[in-house]
């Protein structure tokens, strides 16, 4: 995509989306900064679960434990060994995604919920070894703590809410790029045509068991990622922020928003993180007004805020002739 | 060999808690093709309010009909209350978003799930509730060396009663012949003038109902209550429910004596503290070689 | 030699050596000798051998519960067989998965239409290609010159095919909103997108009026210049007789009879699989 006058103009609301995330850190203060931040990462987290979910259709209630290996693997190699985050980076990803591929090789031939529970059973299993701190490596309940803040070498340190709040949002950015180039590959077709129909993509020459494959490894390395910057962040990690109420926050930001779509990820993670926020003034009763407004939602508009529409698909090359069209 | 047997006991115990609550999946997820994430809370609710009738009122009940009465009588109502509850459940939040599929009913499904936990708290507050310790008095027998309580047996022989009465009700009765055909084609079995209605009320009644009842019992076992309970033991029942095959009535109940055993056998055996770990893994082993769980059967999808 | 009333030389009673130096001689695409496929206790399909010859249109016909589809899904792998074998251009087939099958140039359509219901027709032909296109991940997330030349080349053929079929005004609609009949053409368009040898139709014309079955089976003929082979399952008599080259008959899972169509209609144990027997109607 050229960026020429003509585009602008015709995708004016993404312009308007990424000038006022630009410029909106510099007029909240920290609190609502960080809240923004964990926007990010829940941003970040859906669009991870949604190659999975959203794409291929499988389900998967299991996808924090994708992002604690992430997490951990940061923490533990940061900790103690003082690797900078930096490097941990793609290291957390790959611990994630081969994470991924070894637990889903022999169960991803499972079909709807029984894929589901499985996933659900790998997240938890993930937890409660993290609880018990096998080698003792883990921490325990307690976690791991004294993670570094990301640092690019020398004095640019990422160690102010505005900086972590950039540097999340521009991951995401690029997630969103690399999705959206994606999602209009060959690639991305398999995935839809697998979540439309698998016995028809089989047929149709895809190879349905490495596409699903592909599909987990990729989003867990990108959840290894969210796990990476959430760590650096807090300087802490633990085992009670991936639990399965987690998974299926997930879960909900993904069909909120619209299965398949990258808007709908990002409105719903916007619903999932600054809702309990917005009604904090309710105290204990905003989880109570959060569960009814879940079901509202899906009674008013079951196919999520924002559902992908499946557009023209553009020939550049070759501009249809006159009377070309009603061939 | 003792500790052994005794854990068995044990096992069988908890194991009955998660049949009676898997069954309200299964049932529900055979016919409505719906895992309700609800249903975990339904059976919260169901601890909290026989917690509520056994405190409150215990002493008219017990000193009219004796223990056993208040006992009964907290049951009864708990088992009456969660039954309505999960009927009023489907009517709000499942029956309107049916003809849009199945995953917007999940997400509707966790939404109650979320608002009902919610409800325990605002209502009976965060902290742990203790139910009350003289519900059934704590006698101990020993038999050839094994311990068990009189509540063990006595939980031990409601469920075998419940879960008898169920697969009665499911397996011989004509109307149990309805709920089978509609989980296998909901709209066949409407063709054939089997009432859909009917059988949807019929499982969102008795699912939760039977959750509710085990959710007394679990009050009275563990003495120990929190609102936090459902997800807990929901998630286990579920995957007890998967692991005799979901959909599957005789699945469910074996589904969830196996998961109780295996969790005491791996606290015994193993490590306490990975004793879930250990059911996770013997749940993800099953469905490796038997992909629709241990009783479910094979189907071949029509090409 | 003997030679059957097509010209093709009889297999009877010769070698597994001497079979493959005729199958090549008759230019024989597609072989099943002796399949076998059970459910349970049901034979699905008994010993069946089908002989396709390149460049022509076979059809297998059959009444319903013979086991025609079967034999498709056994071919195209989505079933394993329990015995006999499946010979693709003198290769056997045993154990391959359907996306490889469809690789190596047997394409198929269902019998029960199953297109990508929510992805506009153009994705669809363009999913068709899967097999014939290598991009992967890493050069389609930063979507590579040669990533790009290689989706313009795919959308180019979908192109072609969706024009072929008469589907192009249609491209940007999604599957699911397209008229049944035109349901159909997309799911041969889709097909016809891996650039098959053989494609393998499962009742292209059920559902179709007559005005449709006419051009369907005009379309068809033209396929056979693209070098094509054609086998299809079809009920309609006047169809596969307007059509075919060579009609292998089945019943109870069984081959009955093979032949032109002209004399596989004047068959008489065909008419009675079809019909059933006086006898039995009477009692």
């Amino acid at each position: 995509m050229k960026l020429n006058e003509n585009t602008i103009l015709k995708n004016w609301p993404i312009f308007l989306v990424i000038a006022l995330l630009a410029v909106s850190p510099f007029m909240m203060n920290n609190y609502w900064i960080d809240v923004f931040f964990f926007f990010g990462i829940y941003a970040l987290l859906g669009l991870s679960l949604n190659i999975v979910l959203g794409e291929v259709g499988l389900f998967d209630l299991g996808h924090m434990g994708f992002m604690a290996i992430g997490a951990y693997t940061t923490a533990i190699l940061n900790t103690h060994f003082g690797i900078p985050i930096i490097f941990l980076m793609p290291v957390s990803a790959l611990a994630a995604a081969g994470f991924a591929w070894l637990v889903c090789s022999p169960i991803i031939h499972l079909r709807g919920d029984y894929l589901c529970i499985v996933t659900i059973g790998m997240g938890e299993i993930v937890r409660l070894t993290l609880i018990n701190n096998p080698f003792g490596i883990t921490g325990g309940p307690n976690g791991v703590f004294g993670i570094d803040f990301l640092s690019f070498g020398g004095p640019l340190v990422i160690d102010t809410s505005i900086e972590s709040y950039f540097v999340i949002w521009i991951i995401v950015g690029l997630s969103i790029l690399g999705l959206i180039n994606l999602q209009r590959s060959r690639i991305g077709r398999a995935w839809n045509c697998i979540r439309e129909d698998e016995i028809a993509a089989e047929s149709t020459g895809i190879d349905v068991r490495y596409y699903k494959l592909l599909a987990f490894v990729l989003g867990a390395g990108l959840a290894g990622v969210a796990g990476n910057i959430y760590a650096s962040k807090l300087m802490i990690v633990s085992p009670e922020s991936f639990t399965f109420m987690e998974s299926c926050m997930l879960f909900c930001i993904v069909l909120i928003g619209g299965m398949g779509s990258i808007p709908g990820v990002l409105i719903g993670s916007a619903a999932i993180s600054l809702f309990p926020e917005v009604f904090r003034t309710f105290a204990q009763y905003r989880m109570l007004i959060f569960g009814v407004a879940m079901v509202v939602m899906m009674i008013f508009r079951p196919g999520g805020i924002w559902p992908r529409k499946r557009g023209a698909i553009e020939f550049k090359s070759l501009l249809p002739k006159a009377g070309e069209d009603n061939v | 060999m003792r500790i052994f047997l005794e854990q068995m006991i044990n096992g069988l115990t908890i194991g009955s808690f998660y049949a009676l609550i898997a069954l309200g999946y299964s049932m529900v997820y055979g016919v409505m093709k719906l895992i309700n994430f609800a249903h975990g809370d339904l059976f919260a609710l169901g601890s909290y309010l026989g917690f509520t009738l056994l405190v409150w009122g215990n002493a008219y009940v017990t000193t009219n009909f004796g223990l056993a009465g208040g006992m009964i009588a907290a049951m009864l109502i708990a088992a009456i209350g969660i039954g309505m509850a999960g009927i009023l459940v489907e009517r709000i939040a499942y029956r309107p978003i049916y003809p849009a599929g199945r995953l917007p009913a999940v997400v509707s499904a966790l939404g109650v799930s979320i608002f009902l936990e919610n409800m325990i708290m605002v209502i009976w507050g965060p902290r742990y509730q203790a139910y009350p310790v003289n519900v059934v008095p704590t006698v101990r027998f020993e038999i050839g060396g094994i311990h068990i309580t009189l509540l063990q047996i006595i939980i031990l022989i409601l469920s075998f009663i419940l879960l008898a009465f169920l697969y009665y009700i499911i397996q011989k009765t004509t109307f149990g012949a309805a709920i089978r055909a509609s989980a296998l084609d909901r709209d066949t079995a409407a063709l054939m003038g089997i009432n859909i209605n009917t059988v949807i009320f019929f499982i969102f009644a008795l699912g939760p109902a039977l959750g509710g009842t085990a959710g007394v019992m679990v009050g009275m076992y563990y003495r120990q209550i929190s609102f936090t309970m459902g997800w807990n033991y929901g998630l286990k029942a579920f995957t007890a429910t998967i692991l005799g095959g979901i959909g599957n009535i005789p699945g469910a109940m074996v589904g969830g004596l196996l998961l109780g055993i295996f969790e005491m056998l791996g606290s015994a055996y193993i490590s306490t503290a990975y004793k879930d770990v250990f059911v996770f893994l013997i749940l993800i082993l099953v469905l490796i070689f038997r992909p629709r769980g241990l009783l479910g059967e094979k189907i071949a999808e029509k090409v | 030699m003997s030679k059957d009333s097509n010209g093709h030389i009889e297999i009877i009673n010769k070698t597994e050596n001497e079979i493959k130096e005729i199958n090549k001689l008759n230019q024989v695409v597609l072989q099943t000798i002796k399949l076998t496929k059970k459910f349970g206790g049901l034979i699905a399909v008994n010993n069946f051998d089908l002989k396709v010859y390149k460049g022509e249109i076979s059809s297998l016909i059959g009444p319903n519960g013979a086991g025609k589809t079967t034999v498709f899904n056994v071919v195209t792998g989505i079933y394993q067989a329990d015995g006999g074998k499946v010979i693709f251009k003198g290769e056997d087939l045993a154990g391959k998965k359907p996306h490889q099958i469809i690789e190596k140039g047997i394409a198929r359509t269902f019998q029960n239409i199953r297109l990508f219901n929510n992805m506009t027709c153009l994705e669809n032909v363009m999913a068709g290609q899967h097999c014939r296109s290598r991009e992967g991940v890493r050069s389609s997330i930063f979507r590579t010159s040669s990533q790009r030349k290689e989706e313009s080349e795919i959308r180019e053929i979908a192109k072609r095919r969706l024009q072929q079929v008469g589907l192009w005004k249609y491209r940007d609609e999604l599957a699911k909103n397209i008229a049944y009949g035109n349901q159909r053409l997309l799911e041969i368009a889709r097909a016809l997108a891996s650039n098959p040898d053989l494609l393998i139709l499962d009742e292209p014309s059920s559902g179709l009026n007559d005005k449709e079955s006419e051009d369907l089976v005009k379309f068809l003929k033209d396929l056979l210049k693209e070098n094509l082979t054609i086998l299809l399952i079809e009920h309609d008599m006047n169809v596969v007789m307007g059509i075919s080259d060579w009609v292998t008959v089945m019943d109870e899972g069984k081959k009955i009879a093979e032949g032109k169509p002209e004399e596989v209609y004047h068959n008489p144990i065909v008419i009675e699989a079809y019909l059933g027997k006086e006898e039995e109607e009477e009692s």
